[in-house]
């Protein structure tokens, strides 16, 4: 390997990491402008022109915040907690095919840090991860709030992979492949995994909503029950930790939402473009078409938050387990039996 | 449990909690809901015995905010005891003001004009309105959705610039005198009350259909702490949440005030007495209110805006510097120094949240010699954790909000 392609992916990886970060910190202002949109209200408008500087402010905050540590018997946990999270949170963004491919200086650049052949699994392993650090650090709170937020958190997070990972069978099925960028490749021009598999496509999407803990699904940290779920006992930055992550899975759940099922990078024309417009330009609209798909979905779930009440406890189970993986199973059925009809092994 | 009902809750629990420990492995814990947590909107505590997520016990404790209201008010003459009544139910004090100089007039033998009636009618509605208004899109926060609260609650801001034009406060109003209001209401308030029912029932149905019918809020309230008709009936429940349990008990019909007589409005019941049904009686009284405000808008009288009662009501102040019968009646009015028979009232009006009683008992001297607050929140609260027994942790925020005990009122 020579030293150009390490500088390469570095740069990329730290890039990467940047645009996670600030897409995260920017997510925060975005919830608060949607929600006074859709509250009538005007939003965080003192800090810098249409308090753009707000996320920058909060964060000031934060870290300038006395740093309380409860009486629990273990601080090492305590601490741990929210540093898993946040180090899940970031640890996904690695096998996203962020575009096709850029030439810079005659060089093919590939917009991916890695292209793992089993990118879906590796996705789902570090998202499952991310449960560690709310049961670690609602545990280590040493407080019956936190510990039932905790265990909210849990049995939720665990139920919903199973109707997530299910519901992604039927799409595996489809292309034969876990690779993200052959995924991604598959869904050139109009081929968009949602119009072959909408019923997987829905349930995808709402185990997503309960894999980022976000209304309706954000038992954990609902405020009127659990006052602030596992993250009651903590301060400072420990907190916005948690928060920080609570953002950055958003973010990173929209993209793979719409890696998986929204064509990714591609656009209708994108071949043309490639050839009438050369490669980089071609590749930067399919960027910027990501990242607005990736917006419409950060949109999409502020929109629901905003809007709709949260389950209780054991309707979201019974959600899970009698709703969801069901329909999962049988959409894995139907996407068998018309692959069969289509290559005409059928009848 | 009921054998040792004299020990304090937490002792009490623990010694469940001993007995159940080893049975399938799994242990009971005690669960501190209060004093202060963000669902319980006040100061009360409520002890939990929890098995796991379930509710199977609860003891609930008051008096995190008692100011010994009943106390007070035996040292205040009687135009000082209705800042007192502000602070009970706060969020919809013009009622409370309202029912306690009726006590007084009834008390005094005072007519009131009908102008005044209306007037009270009219404000009382609207307090009602803003009660509702909190009431239930506060059910719809501790369920989850913030936005509704936040969107009607800019209607209930405008009910308070009604109450601050016509007595210049907001929350704790101190609205009107014995016989009738301090001044007669400005142009504005009624430009503004049109205003209000204009706009105002455009956002409530958008409130309506943002709950009414969502799956979620129905699952979430529907079969969520029920009372019967009867265990209603002996806690002594009135008001939507007797309502709520199919009862047509209202005081504004069962013993008409203030000319509650003249007015055409529904009654609003439900069925089961859950959440739900109380979530939806509160939707439909404040229709009712509306209708009401408007019938009396329409027929407003004109007349006088206090009865002629020299006695208790102040004279204008250019008649106190240049008359001195009204000097005379200003002193005593102000010094307390009114005549008062020696007489016995009980007098209900139909509060934001159910009979609210004023019982008065006078020995002749210029304070009330007991006076005794009806307060429906603390009849309420007792019933609380018969209706969450067996039920989830979120089923009892549910229905603390549903039944809208407010800590002020709570306590006294």
């Amino acid at each position: 390997m020579d030293q150009a392609i390490i500088l390469e992916k570095s740069i990329f990886i730290f890039t990467i990491f940047a645009i996670t970060m600030l897409a995260a910190m920017y997510s925060t202002w975005a919830e608060r402008k949607v929600a006074a949109w859709l509250q009538d209200r005007i939003g965080p408008n003192r800090a810098g022109p249409l308090g753009l500087l707000q996320p920058l402010a909060d964060g000031m905050k934060l870290f300038s915040k006395e740093e309380f540590l409860p009486n629990t018997p273990n601080k090492f946990l305590f601490v741990a907690g929210p540093a898993i999270s946040m180090s899940v949170a970031l640890m996904t963004s690695a096998v996203i095919p962020w575009g096709d491919k850029l030439i810079i200086g005659g060089r093919t650049v590939i917009l991916q840090a890695t292209d793992i052949n089993i990118g879906v699994l590796y996705v789902f392993g570090v998202l499952s991860v991310g449960v560690y650090g709310i049961m670690i650090g609602g545990w280590a709170s040493n407080n019956k709030f936190s510990l039932m937020s905790a265990m909210r958190a849990a049995s939720q997070m665990i139920s919903y992979e199973v109707a997530m990972g299910m519901s992604l069978i039927a799409l595996l099925m489809m292309s034969g492949d876990l690779s993200l960028k052959t995924i991604s490749e598959q869904q050139a021009e109009w081929h968009w995994n949602v119009l072959y598999q909408p019923l997987g496509f829905i349930i995808f999407l709402v185990c997503s909503f309960a894999e980022t803990n976000r209304t309706p699904f954000d038992l954990a940290e609902c405020e009127a029950e659990l006052i602030g779920g596992y993250h009651t006992e903590y301060s400072s930055m420990r907190m916005g930790f948690y928060l920080f992550a609570e953002y950055a899975s958003m973010f990173i759940s929209s993209t793979i939402l719409a890696v998986l099922y929204f064509g990714a990078y591609n656009y209708p024309g994108m071949a043309w473009a490639v050839e009438h417009w050369g490669v980089n330009a071609a590749n930067g609209i399919g960027i910027a078409v990501l990242f607005i798909k990736i917006c419409a979905f950060i949109f999409f779930f502020m929109w629901v938050r905003w809007t709709i009440p949260r389950f209780r406890y054991d309707q979201l189970m019974r959600l899970g387990w009698q709703g969801l993986i069901p329909l999962a199973i049988a959409n894995i059925f139907i996407t068998g039996v018309i692959i069969l009809w289509h290559d005409g092994k059928l009848f | 449990m009921a054998d040792d009902l004299l020990l304090p809750p937490e002792q009490r629990f623990d010694a469940v909690i001993k007995q159940n420990q080893n049975e399938d492995g799994s242990e009971l814990s005690i669960l501190n809901l209060g004093p202060t947590h963000p669902a319980t909107h006040g100061i009360f505590q409520n002890i939990l015995l929890m098995d796991g997520e379930r509710i199977m016990d609860g003891e609930g404790t008051v008096g995190y905010i008692h100011r010994a209201f009943e106390k007070i008010a035996e040292n205040r003459p009687f135009y000082q005891i209705t800042p007192l009544t502000d602070r009970m139910n706060y969020c919809s004090s013009p009622i409370n003001n309202m029912g306690w100089w009726m006590t007084v007039e009834k008390a005094l033998n005072i007519e009131v004009p009908k102008r005044v009636q209306y007037m009270r009618v009219i404000i009382m509605e609207l307090a009602r309105i803003a009660d509702h208004i909190i009431c239930n899109s506060v059910l719809g926060v501790d369920t989850g959705a913030l936005t509704g609260f936040l969107y009607v609650f800019q209607y209930r801001e405008k009910i308070y610039e009604i109450y601050e034009e016509i007595c210049g406060a907001r929350l704790t109003t101190n609205m009107g005198r014995i016989g009738g209001f301090e001044r007669d209401w400005s142009p504005e308030v009624f430009k503004r009350i049109n205003d209000f029912l204009e706009e105002f029932p455009k956002i409530w149905s958008e409130f309506e259909n943002l709950l009414v019918r969502n799956r979620i809020f129905m699952d979430r309230t529907i079969d969520v702490g029920p009372i019967s008709a009867e265990k209603a009936i002996s806690y002594g429940f009135t008001g939507p949440n007797l309502r709520a349990a199919g009862i047509d008990y209202d005081v504004r019909v069962m013993s008409p005030y203030s000319s509650y007589e003249d007015f055409e409005f529904d009654i609003p019941v439900g069925k089961s007495g859950d959440t739900y049904d109380r979530f939806c009686v509160r939707n439909a009284e404040v229709w009712e209110s509306l209708k009401i405000i408007k019938q009396a808008m329409e027929k407003m009288p004109e007349g006088p805006y206090h009865a002629d009662v020299p006695d208790y009501y102040l004279p204008p102040k250019e008649d106190v510097y240049h008359n001195m019968e009204a000097l005379i009646y200003h002193f005593k009015i102000v010094m307390g120094e009114v005549p008062v028979p020696v007489t016995e009232v009980y007098h209900a009006v139909e509060g934001g949240n159910g009979e609210l009683g004023f019982y008065l008992t006078t020995d002749g001297s210029r304070t009330p010699y007991r006076l005794h607050f009806r307060r429906p929140c603390f009849i309420y609260y007792q019933a609380f954790n018969d209706m969450v027994r067996g039920q989830m942790l979120s089923d009892a925020i549910a229905t603390l909000s549903s039944l809208n005990v407010i800590a002020g009122e709570l306590d006294a």
